[in-house]
């Protein structure tokens, strides 16, 4: 071995060394570019959701870019209820919550009945109603608004809560039969036969092996139907007409009666109808996410 | 004896081979078993009739006249809505499907600091429509709005007024549209992705397949079905969108703006013509339905879980 090659090799590791670290160095740098505009992009509408409710009225729109005199005057405004527009925002707040939990709730009765007859009673053309089901979940809500209206009108439900949550289950339970049959499909048929044998009825199949086994879809969808319950506004608006019975989100969507609403309230409204969703987002991310992202592919 | 063994010929058969005569529904079940299931599926079916049933039968046949499609296509206003509408849809629901699968591959790097950036980008999708399209509305609202100050005092531009003009009314309205839909389709391929076993792509390595050349042989022909199916349950979901329109642009300007459902809504609502507005929304069922049958059918082929 020469003494040349020797020199070359050593050279060629080191320029090869030196590629690597400036690729190492360019991808990195990429990557931290990259999170950057994606923390400005995703971050901005809300950092402005601050902004305004953090002014004063008069300042809201100086052009300032943080506020010149920040302060929680609209916080206590909503919290005190001190605005016409805020007269009954706790209530309201109840009302929220309570459309969220009956939707919830019936969401996964309704669902888990259907999908413990379809999949566990082997129901005869039982994939009729899994396809109705996938037909809902496909369109729109929002084309169903004008009929629903006037079908709740004939109902004799008007301006009643009860409306809204039926409504909301209507359009979530399709979703939670979905992933109940993808899920109950994991559970061996052997509980339910043995469990038969000695001497269970359907009930109790479904209420002690088949709901237990069954409960992190229950987790998942539960969770789902809670989200659109709160967040959904256009059936809330709609089918809700008075203060005594409206959700958080159609009091926010008040401020927009006027022009010279005062915005910073509205926004400080907005944050705290914004947290309850968001918590629960953060606290069931895991769980969500066995259904949620229809992640998984099979085929 | 051998006449009554020969096989029917098949043009007596009242149904092809292969089919024998089943008792429907409940038939299969017996005695105690039958009441329970038929109790079981009571109250799915009864939801189902009132409030999906009935509604669409009641819609069909309040929009059912004639006239009132001459009525629709008169006006001019309706068709830029259906142009607004297929932008929103081609435009938005496209750029965001593709950029979600780029971006998904971002956050797949096993880094500590991208997972806590995959949390804070989650954000706008946890967050309630309605407050979110709301601050978007405020920010770009022109002078005073914050990206217009931004804009001013960081480069010393001065920004348009968005609402005021068509394209870039429409243009924002996209954008929230991205901007709020986005997070999730990207946590939906950060799942696919996450479900691609780790051999596929050693195995991949050793025949030469990295870098692009594993993007272009492995990971999209994987991921493919998904992406599809995904897109035509975002694109028909898409087609009904009424928040985005209704409180970004709120319309502006002039109502030029607006799509299929809140157009409908302001027929019915603010207008009084409510068979207008089914009219305006049962256009639609011509391109809903093809895309229906479609996901339907890829649905079930493939078995992707929904």
């Amino acid at each position: 071995m020469s003494a040349t090659t020797a020199v070359r090799r050593v050279g060629h590791r080191l320029h090869s060394r030196l590629h690597y670290r400036v690729r190492r160095y360019g991808v990195e740098g990429v990557c931290l570019l990259l999170g950057l505009a994606i923390v400005i992009w995703s971050l901005t509408p809300i950092y402005n959701m601050w902004l305004i409710a953090l002014s004063l009225h008069g300042d809201i729109f100086s052009g300032d870019l943080w506020p010149s005199n920040p302060s929680l005057e609209s916080f206590r405004v909503v919290i005190y209820e001190d605005f016409w527009y805020l007269a009954r925002f706790w209530h309201q707040f109840g009302n929220s919550f309570y459309v969220g939990l009956m939707v919830t709730f019936l969401t996964l009765f309704i669902g888990s009945l259907a999908s413990f007859t379809v999949g566990r009673m082997r129901l005869r053309n039982g994939w009729m109603l899994t396809n109705a089901a996938l037909m809902t979940y496909v369109i729109p809500a929002s084309f169903l608004a004008i009929p629903i209206y006037r079908i709740m009108q004939i109902y004799g439900l008007g301006d009643h809560l009860v409306s809204v949550i039926m409504a909301l289950t209507t359009f979530a339970t399709p979703y939670a039969i979905f992933i109940f049959s993808q899920y109950g499909k994991s559970i061996p048929m052997e509980l339910d036969e043995s469990a038969r044998i000695d001497g269970a009825n359907p009930w109790q199949i479904y209420f002690r092996i088949y709901l237990p086994l069954m409960s992190p879809a229950l987790v998942a969808v539960g969770t789902y139907a809670l989200l659109l319950a709160w967040n959904e506004y256009l059936y809330n608006f709609l089918l809700l007409s008075s203060p005594e019975s409206m959700t958080v989100a159609v009091a926010l969507a008040q401020f927009l009666n006027s022009d010279e609403s005062p915005w910073n309230y509205m926004m400080a409204t907005a944050i705290i109808y914004a947290l309850p969703p968001i918590i629960l987002y953060y606290g069931f991310r895991r769980h969500m996410a066995a259904g949620l992202t229809m992640g998984g592919v099979k085929g | 004896m051998s006449s009554t063994t020969q096989p029917i010929p098949h043009y007596i058969r009242p149904w092809p081979s292969g089919w024998t005569w089943r008792p429907t529904w409940f038939g299969g079940l017996h005695g105690s078993e039958r009441s329970w299931a038929i109790a079981f599926f009571l109250p799915y079916v009864a939801v189902f009739l009132a409030f999906i049933v009935y509604p669409v039968v009641y819609g069909i046949w309040l929009g059912s006249d004639p006239e009132l499609y001459a009525e629709l296509f008169g006006q001019p206003r309706y068709l830029t809505t259906v142009l607004n509408t297929l932008l929103l849809v081609g435009v938005g629901v496209n750029v965001k499907m593709f950029l979600a699968f780029l971006l998904s591959g971002f956050f797949v790097i096993p880094n500590r600091w991208i997972k806590a950036l995959l949390v804070l980008y989650m954000l706008p999708w946890a967050l309630p429509a309605l407050p979110a399209f709301l601050s978007l509305h405020w920010m770009l609202i022109g002078y005073g709005g914050f990206l217009n100050s931004a804009l001013e005092t960081w480069f010393g531009i001065a920004g348009p007024i968005w609402f005021n003009s068509y394209p870039l009314a429409l243009s924002a309205n996209i954008l929230s549209y991205i901007w709020k839909w986005m997070p999730f389709w990207t946590l939906v391929f950060v799942a696919g992705r996450m479900a691609i076993p780790q051999d596929i792509y050693e195995a991949a390595a050793v025949d030469g397949a990295t870098g692009i050349r594993r993007f272009t042989f492995v990971t999209f022909p994987l991921l493919a079905n998904l992406y599809l199916i995904c897109t035509l349950l975002s694109t028909l979901w898409t087609v009904g969108d009424f928040t985005t329109a209704y409180f970004v642009s709120s319309g502006a300007p002039a109502l030029q703006t607006e799509t299929l459902a809140t157009f409908g809504f302001r027929m019915a609502f603010d207008q009084g013509y409510p068979r207008v507005g089914i009219a305006a929304v049962m256009a639609s069922l011509p391109l809903l339905v093809p895309l229906t049958i479609l996901l339907m059918r890829r649905v079930q082929a493939t078995e992707v879980q929904l």
